[in-house]
């Protein structure tokens, strides 16, 4: 199923950059989403809170 | 009406005037068409085949150069700030910048364009459709750039980043100055097209860039 | 409290409510994304070779929905740009900020692809075609927006400034278009690396297409939660820097030894 032809290296390196890019944005995403999570709970528990904040 | 023309009269004044920035975006033009076949080689025949072209995009860096001071100059010295509360509507106030910017540095770069044809040989029958191009292109390439300019003001580095922002925009600007020529090597009329269109470009873009430089010289606070 | 009658943007432009709704929404897309893109490999991988392309035709399945998208997610920008200056929606600006580099990358892949289709096809890498060109085009637009962005200090300032260059590159981007098929046609007639499709490509094409536009919107709204983090982590260190001084844990130095 996998020999795609003469210009196989070509197919494969657009797959692997398809990949790569996603998975660096997904990576990405994640981490900083986590680093905000961290700084808000850290924060909070520093005691300082939004206005508009419910407890 | 005399407050729109005092400011284009003044804009005008400022950019022949001493510091004012039309010396340098000449010699720039100047400079950058020189380079040209010192970095290709003096073969005439090829430098005649590129000239338009050359032309075309040396004539949009040097005015990318001095759209940065469209409203630079005003912004540092708080003369902005008091236009921006004058009668005048804000779009009109840029609407006078971008129509002095044309008058005082734009046309006169069009108008270097014949000498330097000569520095990159340019075929004489191109001459004429040439310098008809660039006057009718030459509104676009003010009105476009009085935008970036705007939109750069109070950016770091905006004098770099306005020849990011703005280049792009130019492509439509430059493909159709540069192809009327083309065709109208074949045929004279094969021109009428590219040219028609080079003109709505610039009709369009001189109505709008009032308002989006005035949107971006509202966002300040 | 809640008025029946509002729009949906209307509805989630509180930030509280849009992550909430985003909290369940997100884990859906994201899975209905990744079983499409499954499905969309596995119909590319199979996919039956072209009598011109070979299996390069695979290539295709991932440059044209990664253009598509590039030219998408500048017109959601340039939507939510609109939203941020005429409307002045909350989460305008949030979501023009979170889809910017998503586009940027999306137009990156679109320029790689189409460079490594062109190097078999027609023997270079990098051939001027109409659509690599405005791609190539819309990818500085891209990074214009990134760089106006980031050189501006005041965040209201910032947001406006993108949002009015955003609407100025839509209001272009057909122009450009436009002109750089015009130039193309002049010089290079016979590139033209779209073609017509028989229904077989066609049915993988739209599946991978579906696919990375459900990736997309996962992404973008974790982003935009993202943003609306971020943004609540400056408004509390805003507060945080205004409290009086004799609270101590406010000053005291988070790492062990700072001077």
């Amino acid at each position: 199923m996998f020999d795609f032809g003469p210009h196989a290296p070509f197919i494969w390196a657009c797959y692997a950059v398809v990949v790569a890019v996603h998975a660096a944005l997904i990576v990405w995403l994640l981490q900083d989403g986590r680093r905000q999570a961290r700084r808000i709970a850290d924060l909070e528990a520093r005691g300082i809170r939004r206005r508009s904040a419910s407890s | 009406m005399t407050a729109f023309l005092a400011i284009v009269a003044r804009d005008i004044r400022l950019a022949i005037g001493r510091g004012g920035g039309i010396g340098t975006a000449l010699g720039f033009y100047l400079i950058v068409v020189s380079l040209i076949p010192l970095g290709l080689g003096p073969d005439i025949n090829l430098l005649a085949r590129i000239a338009p072209g050359v032309l075309w995009v040396a004539l949009l860096l040097s005015a990318l150069l001095s759209a940065d001071g469209i409203f630079a100059a005003d912004e540092a010295d708080g003369s902005l700030d008091i236009l921006s509360m004058s009668a005048l509507p804000l779009e009109a106030v840029t609407f006078a910048k971008m129509a002095a910017h044309w008058l005082s540095t734009a046309l006169p770069l069009v108008l270097l364009t014949p000498l330097l044809g000569l520095l990159l040989n340019l075929e004489g029958a191109a001459y004429p459709t040439l310098l008809l191009s660039m006057l009718v292109g030459s509104p676009a390439v003010s009105a476009i750039g009085a935008v970036g300019a705007a939109l750069t003001l109070r950016a770091r580095k905006g004098g770099q980043l306005v020849a990011l922002l703005v280049l792009p925009l130019y492509v439509p600007t430059l493909i159709f100055g540069v192809t009327s020529v083309e065709a109208a090597q074949t045929s004279p009329a094969g021109a009428a097209a590219p040219l028609l269109i080079l003109a709505a470009i610039s009709l369009a873009s001189s109505a709008l860039a009032p308002f989006a430089a005035a949107a971006a010289l509202r966002a300040r606070s | 409290m809640t008025d029946k009658n509002q729009t949906l943007t209307q509805a989630l432009a509180n930030p509280t409510r849009f992550m909430a709704f985003s909290a369940w929404l997100l884990p859906i897309v994201a899975v209905l994304a990744a079983v499409v893109l499954a499905i969309a490999v596995y119909m590319g991988l199979n996919s039956p070779v072209d009598y011109q392309q070979g299996h390069t035709v695979k290539i295709m399945y991932l440059h044209v929905p990664a253009a598509w998208l590039a030219m998408g997610v500048y017109v959601a920008v340039a939507i939510s740009s609109f939203g941020l200056l005429v409307f002045r929606h909350p989460l305008a600006d949030v979501s023009a900020k979170a889809a910017v580099p998503l586009g940027a990358a999306f137009t990156f892949i679109a320029l790689v692809t189409g460079s490594l289709w062109g190097k078999p096809m027609w023997g270079a890498y990098w051939v001027w075609d109409a659509r690599l060109t405005s791609v190539l085009l819309l990818f500085f637009l891209y990074l214009g927006l990134m760089a106006l962005r980031s050189s501006i200090e005041d965040e209201t300032e910032a947001a406006k400034l993108t949002a009015v260059l955003a609407l100025v590159g839509v209001a272009l981007l057909p122009v450009i278009k436009f002109s750089v098929e015009w130039w193309n046609t002049l010089h290079q007639p016979s590139t033209r690396m779209t073609s017509t499709m028989h229904p077989s490509f066609r049915y993988p094409l739209l599946v991978h297409a579906l696919g990375f536009s459900l990736l997309f919107l996962a992404m973008h709204l974790k982003a935009m939660r993202n943003e609306i983090l971020r943004r609540r982590v400056r408004a509390l260190e805003m507060v945080a820097a205004n409290r009086p001084t004799s609270d101590a844990a406010v000053l005291a130095p988070r790492t062990e030894g700072a001077s």
